[in-house]
């Protein structure tokens, strides 16, 4: 019977049919089920959880370590390192709790500190059809991964110890209270705003605290006169593609579940990839003259972080159209704004994660799908949804921003947020670690 | 005896060394190095942010000869680094001291 009425309707109009009536069976259904644990969800989320974990280590470790010098190649991946031990023990102490459990619109409840309570079977009410304890390594592997991102604002001259007190301070004030407000329950999720696997959470959160991380410490020395060209761009064409795999995981496991949704998020997220790679190799082919592997790779994270709110509520062919965004806008904000405000992000989270993931999240308000994600854009008539996105992006700025001036205000009170000036010459694999590359 | 020393292009080091063996200089230092002469440096661009690379990468080829060899090598070294393109490198010769062969203790000549 499907067959048949697909085929007097035309492709396109077909396709539409069918994909709503997938959508709107598989949210009858999932409305219907009382919470269950289902294998095939669990299986799923068990492996995105190992393809997110890995952007962390080795992927952001090697992309980041590829981009600076071979002095404080070490120093950076220990950042990471650092960021996914610390802050994993932190989100299991109390950071999980904070965030995924309870109902208040402002911060979550301490029932799971310690994960007191989590049984082997235990269910949360956000992910219905798998373990709570898979849930929440799941959403451990995103905050570690945030904290992370911010470091490559001031690779090359931020003090270890300061590191380790921004990691721990930064993953609790910081980005729990943002991801209780946007997933967990909180004032942002009840206003509806849309940000399926962390546009605001993630990317535009790091990107904004990046910018004032760097504003703070200021430049690297030499910033503008000497040579700060990476050491070694094949570490992060690696790192690059271990983050593009492990996306997959990220993306495709918001969906929470093993389904079509996981797998329309997928396609969006490489196409936006792809389209991503190529706009910004194009634009700096015809600006600079050479369509650099630096450029390719940043265009393939700018698709990739903007994609990531839109994903899971837009058609896989909106990747294209996102991913085309954000290498033009992204590359826009990396090599023109940033030299005219004469800020030294020095991987450009903010440049690449922030203004993407911005820019992803209006977007995600343009095209989103009703028969995908239950939530209609601008596209589909709901011209409100990029209001709500755009409320949603100003909390996140305010809140990011003056949260993190306060906190790194406060740690420079107690430890110097920047190493001394012939540490930072002799490079920060020896000076902070004592080791280095021969 | 003379000390040849010679910058050159780092492809052409396999034809450098040929020619030296064909006028019977068989040993020989090498070493990476960075300069510059006349060859201007080029620039490199990352996200925007523009470096000036003054200093090229060039092989350090030095030999020890007797003096009646010398001038053979250095037209055989010459030769065979010759591009005709600006920044083939150049050739310094000076006079040698002294050479002592570390295993055998044999001196000057016939430490070469």
């Amino acid at each position: 019977m499907l067959k048949h009425a697909v085929a007097r309707c035309g492709a396109r109009s077909g396709v539409a049919l069918w994909m709503a009536l997938l959508a709107t069976e598989a949210f009858a259904q999932a409305a219907a089920q009382p919470a269950k644990i289902d294998t095939g969800d669990t299986a799923w989320m068990i492996a995105a959880t190992g393809l997110v974990l890995m952007m962390s280590i080795p992927g952001l470790a090697l992309f980041y370590a590829g981009m600076v010098r071979k002095k404080n190649v070490l120093a950076t991946m220990a950042q990471t390192l650092a960021a996914v031990g610390l802050g994993s023990i932190l989100w299991v102490v109390i950071g999980y709790s904070l965030a995924f459990v309870g109902e208040s619109p402002a911060i979550g409840s301490l029932e799971r500190f310690l994960l007191r309570g989590m049984e082997m079977n235990t269910i949360s009410p956000l992910a219905k059809t798998i373990p709570e304890s898979v849930f929440m390594i799941y959403q451990m592997t995103f905050a570690v991964i945030t904290v992370a991102l911010v470091a490559g604002s001031v690779a090359d001259r931020m003090r270890f110890s300061a590191f380790l007190w921004f990691v721990a301070l930064w993953l609790l004030v910081v980005y729990v209270p943002l991801a209780h407000w946007v997933w967990g329950g909180g004032f942002l999720q009840s206003a509806g705003v849309i940000d399926f696997a962390g546009g605001l959470v993630v990317h535009l959160n790091a990107g904004i605290a990046g910018l004032v991380a760097c504003y703070l410490l200021g430049a690297r020395r030499g910033y503008g006169t000497d040579n700060l060209a990476p050491y070694d761009l094949s570490l992060a064409v690696i790192g690059t593609g271990l983050l593009w795999v492990g996306w997959f995981g990220f993306n495709g496991g918001s969906a929470l579940g093993a389904g079509g949704r996981a797998g329309f998020a997928i396609v969006a997220t490489h196409l936006a990839a792809c389209a991503g790679v190529l706009t910004w190799m194009l634009l700096e082919w015809w600006d600079r003259g050479k369509p650099s592997v630096l450029g390719m790779i940043s265009g393939a994270i700018a698709g990739l972080g903007t994609i990531t709110p839109a994903s899971g509520f837009v058609l896989p062919w909106h990747g294209i159209v996102i991913g085309i965004a954000a290498g033009a806008i992204c590359y826009w904000g990396c090599t023109k704004l940033k030299t005219k405000l004469g800020y030294d992000d020095s991987l450009d989270v903010f440049g690449v994660h922030g203004i993407g993931g911005a820019t992803g999240t209006i977007l995600a308000g343009v095209f989103a799908v009703a028969a995908v994600g239950e939530t209609a854009g601008l596209l589909e008539g709901n011209g409100g949804q990029v209001l709500t996105q755009l409320y949603g992006i100003g909390v996140t700025l305010v809140w990011s921003g003056v949260a993190t001036f306060v906190l790194l205000k406060v740690i420079g009170f107690f430890v110097p947020l920047r190493v001394r000036e012939e540490d930072e010459r002799v490079g920060l694999d020896v000076a902070l670690h004592g080791e280095s590359l021969q | 005896m003379k000390l040849v020393m010679a910058i050159i292009k780092p492809f052409k080091l396999d034809e450098v060394r040929d020619a030296l063996n064909a006028v019977g200089v068989h040993g020989m230092t090498v070493s990476e190095v960075k300069g510059y002469g006349r060859q201007k440096g080029h620039t490199e661009i990352y996200r925007g942010a523009e470096y000036v690379v003054n200093f090229l990468p060039k092989l350090k080829v030095e030999v020890a000869v007797e003096d009646q060899v010398a001038d053979k090598a250095i037209s055989a070294i010459g030769n065979a680094a010759k591009t005709g393109q600006i920044g083939d490198g150049k050739i310094f010769v000076t006079d040698l001291g002294r050479a002592v062969r570390i295993r055998t203790g044999e001196t000057d000549n016939d430490a070469l």
